[in-house]
């Protein structure tokens, strides 16, 4: 190598100041990943504290009030600082411009500066946490949340900032995609990842802005008076509702496109096989984020919309259906014939792919209109978003944090506890949320404090299930931070995956490639070129390392 | 669960609810077929083709064209009959029957009141006839609510300043659950109440009994009401703090108001409480309370009063 042994991102400054005023868009990606991942403890322990609550009916732990801040807390949390930012700006970014052979991102300040944005809009949710938290669910719906007494704007001036934390992330991304290219890579030779990045970037850029306007028209009705959305002054709620989604279903798809783009690489890469359909998963990813800005009406078919709009709504939701659909069946034709290794990231794969096959077949059954009547607002709607958003969208970014963590830290994690925690996970995740389908076709509302005792027994399993799924986070954090420091030393590309993040050292060094990356082949010819340890084979015979060839 | 329902639905109640279940099943199934297919498939390939001793290359398959419109199409054709099947059912769901008896629905934070035309009103419980098409005329004083029946399965959005209504026939008699399902604040979970389906005859005597004046000792009446209008949710008798004063020792008790002044409580300004109670708020509450005007007739706010009395 070129430069000084052993020098890389992580270690060339280890100041604080090096950190915080670094434009590295690794460093940036890390530090995106412990604010992530410090989201994702806090509206966990929400989760795991509103499960207790439920263990049975009536006020056990927490009063109403305090119930409904929680599920309000849970879900701004997790959506807003956990798992819009979670792949794009945490992994994408550290995972994107290496991907892609370039130095950096497009605009490294702007890359920065969104890193600063995500945390003042956390320190506004945090404000508005210890000032008497919002209690209106993260959809903030009017009347409710202009008449409620908590502090509601500083959790939506919290989510408008967020908002342009996101902007940025987009912006940045979809500018470097189009210019920072590796020489040679054309749009169909970049990694699948990509595509689903960009894909997302557009959706970012596009649909983010609506959310913002909304919640500043929310904030001006409730601390001005101006009658927007209050029918008291003249409004109309149900257009607060028609904005809000317009925003938030296209945002379902900021969450899950990312994490499709993970399980193409994971798959190929662990199957060792050209990815089945290419062009077709790549065109899918941007089928979906144009469809997904014309579905946001099926979150209202009760809210007395006229029957035309139901119509034109649910049959597009369909077909935003399909190009989903179409992806899992390219997986599973690229696992045909390949050679399969069982290592933690495939694990994650193959549980998302079980996991957001049920995700996805219960989005059919809300489709249809007649059915989504009677299960809209029930906990059916609850398991069946959390096995899109969770089953699917955190099962990838746990999927995609397992396979580049030995290229982000250069150190290995324990496989062993990696493949039991993946196993608990995927155990305690559907203990937890299979039942609340049951639960909600049987009746149960959402956003309850309190039930019937029907539904106890099913509610009780529900919350057993949820301390077997936080089992197997502790464990995952237990020895990834064991990693951190004992960890062995990672290989550069321990998987044997050919994109070109794993043809540079483990973890990069600054510039992230010493020379230009080579180019000859695409991203996933398993048919002509194999790794073994860190040396490409090359079918005819030949083998060859990095700049020296041995024979 | 429900012992005479099936593991995903409670018992069907109404006329719309097979034909809603038997979309569901036919979804359902589908979906494990379909399920079994991709998983099954996926965790049968990953065995088939695991990796086995030494590394080889894997066959060169980049796409099969004729194979992925296959898997397009089928799946578009199979949503697109579940489209429609599922609009179907939603427009007659959505088409009242010209006959039907209409009941008027308000929903409050956090109780549901039922207005009849005969004059008769009840609070979180509708009663109503069987095998009668019923339609519900809904509209909220505050925030929006939901009316939801899972064994009828219907459910609309009740939103203030607006009417929304909702059809459904009963198909047997006996009780089931009514719920709010639109998020409505600290009271939600409690804002529910029963649908109680009576015979024809029965349902014919109770309208009679309900909206004429009622034959209980005033006191007892009130008593009766304290708990059918629910008062109870905001207000204890037996001292503890609520969302509204505690009725406890109330008559006769001197209240500090929020605009400074103070007065002793007496018939007149408990019927003042009931029927404006935002002009009167007392101190340390929030105005929360809903207005009662319209709601309760005069006896029963006597009968309100001399239970208050009582109440010590
Ligand atoms: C949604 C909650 C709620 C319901 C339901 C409710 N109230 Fe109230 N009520 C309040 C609150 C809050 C106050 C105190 C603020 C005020 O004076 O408006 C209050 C005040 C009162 C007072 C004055 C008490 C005092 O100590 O000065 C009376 C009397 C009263 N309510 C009667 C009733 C009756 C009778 C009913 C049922 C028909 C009822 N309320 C239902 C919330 C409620
Ligand atoms: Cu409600």
């Amino acid at each position: 190598m070129s430069v000084a042994q052993g020098v890389n991102y992580l270690n060339e400054d280890k100041s604080l100041k090096s950190w915080l005023f670094t434009l590295d868009h690794k460093r940036i990606g890390v530090m995106y990943l412990f604010g992530v991942m410090t989201m994702f403890l806090l509206g966990g322990i929400f989760a795991i504290l509103i499960r207790l609550e439920l263990l049975a009916p009536g006020p056990d732990l927490m009063t109403a009030d305090t119930y409904n801040q929680m599920f309000t807390l849970h879900g701004a949390i997790m959506i807003f600082l956990f798992i819009i930012p979670a792949i794009p700006a945490a992994l994408g970014n550290f995972v994107l411009p290496l991907m892609i052979g370039a130095k950096d991102v497009a605009f490294p300040r702007l890359n920065l500066a969104s890193w600063y944005v995500y945390l003042l809009g956390a320190g506004f949710a945090l404000f508005s946490m210890l000032a008497g938290a919002a209690d209106t669910g993260w959809t903030f719906y009017t009347p409710y949340s202009t008449t409620t007494s908590t502090s509601v704007i500083s959790m939506t001036m919290a989510a408008f900032i967020l908002g342009f934390s996101s902007i940025f992330t987009g912006v940045n991304f979809i500018a470097t995609i189009h210019k920072l290219r590796a020489p040679g890579m054309t749009w169909f030779k970049m990694p699948l990842m990509i595509w689903a990045l960009y894909a997302t970037a557009v959706i970012q850029i596009l649909a983010t802005p609506v959310l913002g306007i909304t919640l500043v028209l929310l904030v001006l009705e409730k601390a001005f008076g101006i009658g927007i959305f209050d029918p008291a002054m003249g409004g109309d709620p149900v257009l607060f509702q028609h904005f809000f989604w317009f925003y938030s279903h296209p945002a379902v798809y900021i969450m899950v496109l990312p994490g499709m783009g993970i399980i193409s690489e994971l798959i190929a890469t662990f199957s060792k096989k050209k990815i089945f359909g290419y062009k077709l998963i790549a065109y899918s990813s941007v089928a979906i984020a144009l469809i997904s800005f014309l579905v946001w009406g099926h979150h209202m078919f009760t809210s007395g919309q006229s029957e035309l709009a139901a119509m034109v709504f649910s049959f597009l939701t369909f077909f935003v259906g399909i190009p989903s659909g179409v992806k899992m069946f390219n997986w599973l034709a690229t696992m045909y014939k390949g050679r399969i290794s069982f290592e933690a990231p495939m694990l994650w794969a193959l549980s998302f792919m079980f996991l957001f096959a049920i995700g996805g077949f219960t989005g059919i059954m809300l489709g249809a209109i007649s059915l989504d009547i009677h299960f809209h607002d029930t906990y059916f709607v609850v398991a069946h978003f959390h096995y899109v958003m969770m089953g699917g969208t955190v099962v990838a970014f746990f999927g995609g944090l397992h396979y580049w963590w030995p290229k982000i830290w250069g150190r290995m994690y324990n496989e062993t506890l990696a493949k039991i925690s993946v196993i608990l996970v995927f155990i305690g995740f559907n203990m937890t949320f299979f039942t609340q389908f049951i639960l909600g076709s049987q009746g149960m509302p959402r956003r309850y404090f309190n039930y019937l005792d029907q539904y106890q027994p099913l509610h009780a399993f529900s919350s057993y299930g949820s301390w077997v799924l936080g089992l197997g986070f502790i464990i995952m954090a237990f020895y990834l931070i064991h990693s951190l420091f004992r960890g062995k030393k990672a290989p550069d590309n321990p998987w044997g995956a050919l994109t070109l993040e794993w043809q540079t050292s483990s973890p990069p060094s600054h510039h992230n490639f010493d020379e230009i990356p080579d180019l000859d082949h695409d991203p996933y010819d398993y048919d002509k070129l194999m790794v073994v340890d860190d040396k490409l084979i090359r079918k005819n015979g030949q083998s060859e390392k990095k700049e020296t060839t041995v024979n | 669960m429900d012992p005479n329902g099936t593991l995903f639905f409670p018992e069907q109640g109404s006329t719309i609810a097979s034909e809603v279940d038997l979309l569901f099943h036919f979804v359902l199934y589908l979906s494990i077929f379909f399920f079994i297919l991709v998983t099954g498939g996926s965790f049968y390939f990953a065995w088939r083709f695991r990796k086995k001793g030494e590394d080889q290359f894997t066959p060169n398959i980049s796409h099969n064209t004729s194979l992925e419109i296959f898997w397009t199409v089928i799946p578009t054709i199979l949503v697109f009959i579940i489209f429609i099947w599922g609009f179907k059912t939603y427009l007659k769901m959505n088409v009242t029957p010209a006959n039907s008896m209409e009941v008027n629905v308000t929903a409050q934070k956090w109780f549901w009141t039922f207005g009849y035309k005969e004059g008769a009103t009840t609070t979180n419980e509708l009663v109503v006839p069987v095998n009668k098409s019923v339609k519900l005329l809904m509209s909220s004083q505050d925030v929006i609510h939901s009316f939801f029946v899972p064994a009828f399965r219907v459910k609309m959005d009740v939103l203030p300043n607006r009417y929304t209504s909702l059809w459904f026939e009963a198909t047997k008699t006996g009780e089931f659950d009514l719920f709010c399902t639109e998020y409505c604040g600290k009271g939600h979970s409690e804002m529910i109440g029963k649908v109680k389906v009576l015979s024809d005859a029965e349902f014919a005597s109770w309208l009679a009994s309900s909206s004429g004046p009622s034959d209980l000792p005033p006191a007892e009446y009130g008593k009766e009401l304290y708990k059918s209008k629910a008062c109870f949710t905001c207000h204890s008798i037996d001292g503890t703090p609520s969302v509204g004063p505690t009725f406890k020792g109330v008559f006769g008790r001197t209240e500090e108001l929020t605009d400074g002044s103070s007065i002793t409580v007496d018939e007149n300004y408990i019927r003042h409480s009931i029927l404006e109670p935002q002009s009167q708020v007392v101190k340390g509450f929030q105005p929360v309370m809903p207005t009662y005007q319209g709601v309760l007739n005069s006896q029963q706010i006597d009968a309100l009063i001399a239970f208050l009395k009582t109440v010590k």
